[in-house]
This record gives structure tokens, C-alpha cells and sequence, in this order.
């Protein structure tokens, strides 16, 4: 994908946040010294935003304490330090109390780039679906963040959002609480996605377009409450079913969908492009992204690959063969393991 | 002089009320007793709080951070009237509840607690809020001396110092011991309230069962403008029973009838009983 899409500097995250927020006295902002999203913010909210210095546990119980006393926190840590290490504080003082507070999870997935396997926060969504009654919301890019945002911060449980305010030209439907997004129709490969690789999956899907292979494209945009009818809809129409995440296989969105479809009955093969028990390469995010077989071109062919073997194949544990077969990627000279 | 008769007597049907819950399944007898002073003078004397306030933004704030000591908090708020005594007799029953550690089902209790160390936290959060809504709210978090082993506590305590919340109190019992053992001999603590002191807190360390110092204590809330306040209160693990006062195996006890009788006696003034049931050194 062309990252040439110009950021819009009228409309970001801060900004509506901001406005939501001084439109809204519920609202308070809390940081575990973590500003990079919400610059303007202490100018604009004054005493209520909060920064409680790193220390991401006691942000989580202020946050609950706030939620006691009737406001709505919003915090923000690094995706890995918030889910993981207070991740008891979000499970017994959030969850069990079902406080609405809001989750922001900074460099989720691929976005931690160069930082290595301490910042991949590749495990966030295994962690968070494991709490009950919490809602997650994993937008697309920053279009879609802020097209959910006024619904995901206004509802009253509690919310962890994989925050990504990746710049992208994908136009997106009108956001609502537990729907996922139709980006395009077709019956050859049935593409599932969330967060930030759906642009990319959207672009290679226009690739095999103009190679006569059609997909159906969702953008699930939400994990928990989980859209189950967009899946049915998908694994029903479509020969093949693909998840693609930059998340652990284990706690992911392709388990998540074969629990869906193991419950609905529906057999159908469903292939995943994820990372399967292991940690990505760190590097920038390009680089992270053609190595680890997300680039629009991995991508592409990797998908062109999945239903060409499944076109001339009889049975799923065919397929299963095609998909943990390694596949040959190479660039700039580099193979891929 | 202020008479605290009335103090001590709803601190002795706590304690005996503690003794009955501590038999069918058992309960944390020794913490339940070596707090039940502090609860009891903080509901009567301290807390501007009552059945009635429950929901007044206005109102105190106590969390009963280790929540294990649950009997005591279950006791003071049955006597104090925020739910019928005869409740009490629910104690692990699947109808109602009342279990191991304080929830929000039950009147009274602010917030549910469990796993150590989390409290303090929730009470910043509570006492920053009530700054900034201009509220009167003080914030009273009971921790475990044993707590204080949970990292979160101390990091806790350097954010309650740099937002200089002076309506936050944090009362630890400092009963000596820790689940299995005495404090000093595993992660000792002392000087404790040296190292409050240098978090920042104004420190008070008073004799945990004595309502004077008690009231010594609470008198002025905050005890210096722009700091949080620690009490550090020393107490006796199972005080009012002799028979089991500083005993480090009698912390979570499962008494038989008898011997719940025979307690209840022993805090009226009798001999001192003989448990046979099994000591409990497990969680």
C-alpha cells in the first residue's frame, strides 16, 4: 500500500477526543506518561488529564476509582505495558466492576516496529477477550478510529481499543457497536481482517480483482462483541475463509472465528495469515511487514496461492498442507525463513 | 475525655460476630480481629458516612484494601445498620454474598477487593476525582502490613505524594504477620514509617486497639495540607482472644461449634479455650 494519504491534521484522535471530552464532563484523560496521541490534551482539559508518570497499574486502579465516582477515564500506555502488566488491574478493578472505562493501547502489532518482542503486543486481544463483558475495538486506520470512537467511548462497559491512526484513503461505512464493515463482495476468497493490515488486504484484493479472482472483505473492526452474522455470511458464500491479523494465532481473530463456526455448524476451510507461536521480525514498519508477508505484494500472492490450491483441491486437509507450507518470499535480495 | 463504652461494645459484638462466621468453611479470623478496632472507631468516630448516604457524592470513603479481613468490615456494617445482623448467618452461603473477600453486593462495602495491593490505587482514583469535583470526600484505604510486600503499593505511593492527595488516608494494621509467618522474618519492613515518610506521607504510628490513640490519630485529617496520610497501626493478630492472640498458624481458622462457643466466652472475659481443630496454614 502507498502510505501517501496526507494526514488530516483538523481531524485526529487528540482533537476529537478533546472535543468529546469538553463536551462531555464525564470524561477524564489519564496517561502513563504516554503523550504521543494526546499532545494537546493537557492545554485543552487542565485538570482532568491526568499523568500519573509509568506507572501503568496504579493509572488502572485511579481509572476505576474515577469510574466509582461517575466519570468515564480514557488511559493510555504502550499496548504490551497496558494489557499485560496491569493486566490484573484491568481483569478485577475494571472488569469485575464493569466500569466503562477506556482502554487505549498505543503501537499494538506490527505498529511496535523496531522495538522488539517486549513492545509486540501480539497477545493483547487473547488477553483482553479472556475478560468478561469487554469490548474491543481494533480500527482499521484513522478514519475508522475516529468513525468509532464517539460510539466506543460514550457506551457504558468497558473498552479496550487497539488504537491505529495509520493514515489511509479507504473510505468507511458509518460505525456502529459490534458491526463489521463490508469493503467488497465476491465468492472466490472470503477475507476476514482487522486493524491495521486491512488497508493492505484491501489492496491486494483489488489486485486479484483485475486477475478475475474475487473476495469478500470484511473489516471486522470490532472483536468483542464479535459481528458472528458477517462471518456466517462470509464462510457461507465464500469456498475459502482467510483471517489476517498481526496477532498470535492463539487468543486471535482466526481462533476467534473458528470458535464462531465450529458453534454455527459451518465446515469450511479457513486459512490464517497471522503469526503462529512466534515474534515478528523488529524493523520499520515496511520492512516488518514485507518480511513477515503483509506487504500489499506478499499479500497478494499469498492470497492468489490460497485459492489457487483450493480451486483444484477436494478436501480441507489439502488445504491445510498449502497453508503451513512455507512460501518462497523474497525481496531486496532477502529470503524469508 | 471522650467515653468510647459504646466503641467497645460494638468492637466486641464485631469480634464475636467474626468468631461465628468462622466455623462451616471458616474465615481469616486473625486479620478480622486485629482490625476490628480500626473499622469500628472509623465508622463511629471518623467516617462521614452512614446507611443512609450511600449514594451522597459527600460521603467518606473506606476500601478495605486486604479484603481477607472481611468478617470484621461484615460485622461493624451489620451493627452500624447498613444491613440486618441475622445477614451475617449467610456467611458462603450460594444465597447471599457473603464470602472470603468484600463485594459491592453487600451494603456498605465501597468496592470488592482480593488480590493485594490494589486499593490504594482505586482510593487515589476516588480521592483525585473528588479534588477535582471540588467534593469534601476523604478516602480511608485499610491495607495489610503483608500487603505492603505488593509493589503496587509503593508505586501507588509515590503518585498519591506527586498529586499530593491530602484527603487520602491509609491506615496499615500492622499486626506482625504476613499469611504464613511474622513480617520481620520474611520481607522485613521496618522502619515502616520511615519509609512512608519518605514517600512523602505524614506519618502517625499509634497502638491500633486503643481508642484514645485512635482519636489522636484521625483527629485532623490531613495531617499536614498537601500530603497524603499514613497511620501506621500496631495490632495483635486474633486480639480479644488470648488463647490465639500472635499465633502465626491461627490465621485463617475453621472452628468447630464448640470451639466457636468456647471462643466466644474467652472474648467475654473467661478461660482461655483449647482448640483441637486443625491448624490452617494454607490459602
Amino acid at each position: 500500500m502507498t502510505a501517501a494519504a496526507a494526514v488530516n491534521n483538523d481531524r485526529t484522535y487528540s482533537r476529537l477526543l478533546g472535543d468529546l471530552a469538553l463536551g462531555d464532563p464525564r470524561f477524564v484523560v489519564l496517561t502513563a506518561e504516554n503523550r504521543a496521541a494526546i499532545r494537546d490534551l493537557p492545554d485543552r482539559l487542565g485538570d482532568r488529564f491526568i499523568d500519573v508518570g509509568i506507572c501503568e497499574q496504579t493509572m488502572i486502579g485511579m481509572a476505576a476509582g474515577f469510574a466509582l465516582r461517575g466519570r468515564i477515564p480514557v488511559v493510555h500506555a504502550l499496548a504490551t505495558f497496558l494489557t499485560l502488566r496491569a493486566f490484573e488491574f484491568i481483569r478485577d478493578d475494571v472488569g469485575i466492576a464493569g466500569f466503562p472505562v477506556k482502554l487505549i493501547g498505543g503501537v499494538p502489532g506490527f505498529l511496535s516496529e523496531a522495538n522488539g518482542p517486549t513492545h509486540q503486543a501480539i497477545d493483547d486481544l487473547a488477553v483482553m477477550r479472556a475478560i468478561p463483558g469487554m469490548q474491543i475495538f481494533c480500527p482499521a486506520d484513522e478514519s475508522d478510529l475516529l468513525a468509532g470512537l464517539p460510539a466506543v467511548l460514550t457506551s457504558p462497559a468497558p473498552t479496550y481499543v487497539r488504537f491505529n491512526a495509520s493514515p489511509s484513503r479507504l473510505p468507511h461505512a458509518p460505525f456502529e457497536l459490534g458491526h463489521a464493515e463490508l469493503l467488497s463482495e465476491g465468492h472466490d476468497l472470503g477475507i476476514l481482517a482487522a486493524g491495521l493490515l486491512v488497508p493492505y488486504v484491501k489492496e491486494a484484493c483489488d489486485r486479484l480483482r483485475d486477475e478475475g479472482i474475487s473476495s469478500r472483505l470484511v473489516n471486522l473492526r470490532m472483536i468483542a462483541p464479535i459481528d458472528e452474522e458477517a462471518i456466517v455470511e462470509t464462510a457461507t458464500r465464500c469456498h475459502l475463509v482467510v483471517v489476517v491479523e498481526d496477532h498470535l494465532l492463539v487468543g486471535g481473530v482466526y481462533q476467534l472465528v473458528c470458535e464462531v463456526l465450529v458453534r454455527r455448524g459451518l465446515s469450511v476451510p479457513v486459512l490464517p495469515f497471522g503469526l503462529d507461536a512466534r515474534w515478528f521480525r523488529p524493523a520499520l514498519l515496511p520492512d516488518v511487514l514485507d518480511h513477515e508477508g503483509f506487504s500489499v505484494a506478499k499479500l497478494s500472492e499469498r492470497l492468489r496461492r490460497a485459492h489457487r490450491s483450493r480451486a483444484g483441491l477436494r478436501s480441507s486437509e489439502e488445504v491445510v498442507d498449502v497453508i503451513f507450507e512455507p512460501l518462497p518470499l523474497v525481496s531486496n535480495g532477502r529470503s524469508t525463513p | 475525655m471522650t467515653d468510647f463504652t459504646e466503641a467497645e461494645q460494638i468492637a466486641r459484638r464485631v469480634r464475636a460476630h467474626a468468631i461465628r462466621m468462622a466455623t462451616g468453611g471458616g474465615c481469616f479470623l486473625g486479620a478480622s480481629l486485629s482490625c476490628a478496632d480500626i473499622l469500628v472507631y472509623l465508622y463511629t468516630h471518623v467516617l462521614r458516612t452512614s446507611p443512609t448516604r450511600r449514594e451522597d457524592p459527600t460521603r467518606d470513603y473506606l476500601l478495605l484494601s486486604k479484603g481477607h479481613d472481611v468478617p470484621a468490615l461484615y460485622g461493624t456494617l451489620a451493627e452500624l445498620g447498613y444491613f440486618p445482623t441475622a445477614r451475617l448467618a449467610n456467611h458462603l452461603s450460594t444465597d447471599d454474598h457473603l464470602y472470603w473477600h468484600p463485594n459491592r453486593a453487600i451494603p456498605g462495602v465501597e468496592f470488592h477487593s482480593g488480590s493485594l495491593g490494589h486499593l490504594l490505587s482505586v482510593g487515589m482514583g476516588i480521592a483525585l476525582e473528588a479534588k477535582i469535583s471540588g467534593g469534601p470526600s476523604r478516602v480511608f484505604v485499610v491495607v495489610g502490613d503483608g500487603e505492603l510486600n505488593e509493589g503496587s503499593v509503593w508505586e501507588a505511593a509515590l503518585v498519591a505524594s506527586a498529586k499530593r492527595l491530602d484527603n487520602l488516608v491509609v491506615i496499615v494494621d500492622r499486626n506482625g504477620f504476613q499469611a504464613n509467618v511474622a513480617t520481620e522474618s520474611l520481607i522485613p519492613l521496618e522502619p515502616l514509617a520511615d519509609k512512608l515518610a519518605s514517600f512523602g506521607f505524614a506519618v502517625a504510628e499509634i497502638d491500633g486497639h486503643h481508642f484514645p490513640s485512635l482519636e489522636e490519630a484521625f483527629a485532623v485529617v490531613p495531617r499536614r495540607p498537601g500530603s497524603p496520610t499514613a497511620i501506621v497501626a500496631r495490632t495483635v493478630r486474633n486480639k480479644g482472644l488470648p488463647s490465639l492472640e500472635g499465633r502465626a498458624e491461627r490465621w485463617f481458622v475453621n472452628l468447630s461449634p464448640a470451639e466457636v462457643q468456647m471462643l466466644l466466652q474467652e472474648l467475654q472475659g473467661a478461660s482461655r479455650a483449647t482448640l483441637t481443630s486443625e491448624p490452617l496454614v494454607v490459602r
